[in-house]
């Protein structure tokens, strides 16, 4: 069984995401360990860009403060792989297409693999243009997660053929960020999917609350949170483990019950 | 290889969300384009609303003053809105509106754009809300009162560098929040395919014209095109047409800030590097880890950090060549045309006067040289009286 297929065998998954390097790499290697302990099955590990185009204000803020802190491809590869030595949690990249593209390709996806991370997850790359990544994720076995979407109708039996480790739902319309209420359409969007493939299905987008991710989870395999902990990280910034940590687990507990 | 592909440059590199949307927008175009009922509406639009055809005016006092290759041009600011951009506003509401949305949005740089996609608009019935950076409005405020004048609602962005790059940024996010009764006017020929081609065909009547025009009074098409690129639609407008023939040199003027050796620069060919960003591969201003740099141009149609694929598809096969133009040229183009020719170019247009001042001396009197004047330089009076250190009220 690998990471992410463990990720999705104890019960359903719980999924947070951090922009690296928000506040700094110290305070990202801390929470990444201390999420992994509070229940995180896997870690959705932001890379930030400059002109993060599928983000809301609250993580483009972060991505921001992350890059005027100084934060680079390679400095984050590093952080990853001092991570490793003591935690096994499936680790995901988030980012977009330019920062792997710019870095090299192939260079950083054999780095990826040196440094055990399971996924990559890049929002700009639809289906139509997976080939610019697809043959080297295969080449250092790290997996490209595809996207679906409320509007992607027709297309969900084309990227779900295709689709590996899991898939990302993503909830509702729009850019990331907190939401008050979550479209219903997702619950439809899982089981589109389970008819073509047996994958699992994580959904993200707009989730902040236990009760949502409660919701969330009865019909999908596991439900990924962004914006609710990068606010968290805003706030409390140096400080801001243990109240992550604590979120974590609430998460954990409400995805599990 | 995907869609849409200038050589290795172009494709559709953009979220799930928005991909039915482009997929609709590349069907609804393949269809129209080859109807004759949209075809004789918007031609319409274009010659009794618009003002076209554009002059093609031999400058005659510009020509004897350089001493060189006999100067025309193409007169883009006396369209309405005053520039080029209302070619492509025209062709893509008009489709919008074929394809059942009732609402558009659009980026803007220096407020042409906007400007222009508020004024088809309101013509045609559309809600209109513009985005565009808050530097932006704050240099082109002008332009600002004057899209909302037009019924358009304007967004300040504060996002990132507050430029264009971040105007595109937000409308992109914007249509993946409302994309169904939405369609996104861009302005350049850049994005995700089917916009650099939709933008290209809607803009290549400038470049017909000219050929037609001047095979008129001279018989003869011209050696060399010049046009300002930021992006690059007036430029593809004019170049697309001579791609074929070549013996015409095709010359895309970059502005370069305070100069290519300098990082207040927008000058994407001269520095930048290939990546894929606004749903397009092409050349980019960026550092060793793929972050867009912030580019800096006093023209704010000019400043952003690349360029549309066809252009470096172009640049790639050596078809055109793209030269650098710094502010300074610029403004001594933009005066040097308003004093000798009566004609206050826009101070993008200006960048292409500067280089052609370089150029047309070196260049035979029996050359002729094309210069695009792509639109009215009314709107950056203001700005150009701030850089002279001139006070003034607009």
């Amino acid at each position: 069984m690998n990471r992410i297929e463990r990720a999705f065998s104890q019960g359903k998954a719980f999924i947070p995401f951090i922009t690296a390097g928000d506040p700094s790499l110290e305070v990202t290697q801390q929470l990444v360990l201390q999420m992994a302990e509070a229940g995180a099955d896997l870690i959705e590990l932001g890379i930030p860009f400059s002109d993060p185009i599928a983000e809301g204000p609250i993580i483009q803020d972060a991505d921001a403060r992350a890059l005027s802190g100084g934060v680079t491809t390679d400095q984050i590869f590093d952080m990853v792989a001092r991570i490793r030595k003591s935690c096994d949690t499936a680790i995901a990249f988030m980012t977009y297409i330019n920062p792997v593209y710019t870095y090299g390709t192939e260079r950083f996806l054999k780095r990826c693999s040196e440094i055990e991370v399971d996924a990559l997850i890049i929002p700009d790359l639809p289906f139509e243009e997976s080939e610019e990544l697809k043959p080297y994720c295969n080449e250092y076995g790290v997996k490209l997660i595809s996207m679906i979407a409320p509007t992607s109708k027709e297309r969900i039996a084309m990227i779900v053929k295709e689709a590996e480790g899991f898939l990302y739902c993503v909830s509702s319309m729009g850019v990331t960020g907190v939401r008050n209420e979550i479209n219903n359409d997702a619950e439809e969007m899982v089981r589109l999917v389970k008819e073509i493939k047996d994958i699992p299905c994580a959904i993200g987008f707009g989730i902040s609350t236990p009760l949502q991710a409660a919701e969330m989870a009865k019909f999908s395999d596991g439900v990924i949170v962004g914006s609710a902990i990068v606010k968290i990280v805003e706030q409390y910034g140096n400080e801001c483990t243990p109240y992550v940590k604590e979120y974590v687990r609430k998460m954990k507990e409400a995805v599990v019950s | 290889m995907s869609k849409g592909r200038f050589g290795i440059h172009g494709g559709q590199y953009i979220p799930e969300t928005l991909m039915n949307a482009i997929i609709e927008l590349e069907q609804a175009y393949e269809k129209y384009k080859k109807d004759e009922e949209f075809c004789e509406e918007l031609n319409d639009l274009l010659n009794n609303y618009a003002g076209r055809p554009s002059l093609l005016y031999y400058a005659e006092k510009m020509t004897k003053d350089l001493g060189g290759a006999k100067i025309y041009l193409k007169r883009e600011d006396l369209n309405h809105t005053g520039s080029h951009k209302i070619n492509n506003v025209l062709g893509q509401v008009l489709l919008a509106k074929k394809m059942g949305k009732t609402r558009v949005i659009a980026e803007t740089g220096a407020g042409q754009h906007g400007v222009a996609t508020a004024t088809a608009a309101a013509l045609l019935g559309m809600e209109c809300e513009i985005f565009m950076g808050k530097e932006d409005t704050e240099r082109q405020a002008l332009n600002v009162f004057r899209m909302e004048l037009l019924g358009a609602r304007v967004h300040a962005v504060t996002s990132g560098t507050q430029t264009l790059k971040d105007a595109v940024n937000e409308t992109m996010r914007e249509w993946t929040k409302r994309v169904e009764d939405t369609h996104y006017v861009l302005g350049s020929v850049m994005g995700p395919h089917p916009f650099p081609t939709i933008v290209r065909d809607f803009q290549s009547i400038i470049g017909r014209e000219v050929k037609e025009q001047l095979l008129m009074i001279e018989g003869r098409l011209p050696d060399a095109v010049l046009a300002c690129v930021g992006g690059g639609s007036n430029a593809m407008g004019i170049f697309h047409e001579f791609i074929n023939h070549k013996e015409v040199r095709l010359i895309g003027c970059e502005a370069a800030g305070d100069g290519v050796d300098t990082d207040k620069t927008a000058a994407t060919m001269a520095t930048g590097t290939i990546g894929i960003f606004h749903g397009m591969k092409s050349y980019f201003c960026q550092d060793e880890y793929g972050q867009i740099a912030p580019v800096y141009s006093i023209s704010a149609g000019l400043d952003y950090p690349g360029i549309g694929p066809e252009h470096a598809y172009l640049n790639d096969c050596g078809r055109a060549e793209y030269v650098p133009v710094t502010d300074r040229e610029a403004i001594e183009g933009f005066e040097y045309l308003s004093r000798m020719e009566g004609i206050i170019p826009a101070v993008e247009s200006a960048h292409a006067v500067a280089y052609a001042k370089k150029l047309a001396p070196d260049m035979g009197k029996d050359q002729i040289m094309v210069i695009n004047l792509s639109g009215r330089g009314d709107k950056d009076v203001a700005q150009i009286a701030r850089y002279r250190g001139v006070q003034i009220n607009e």
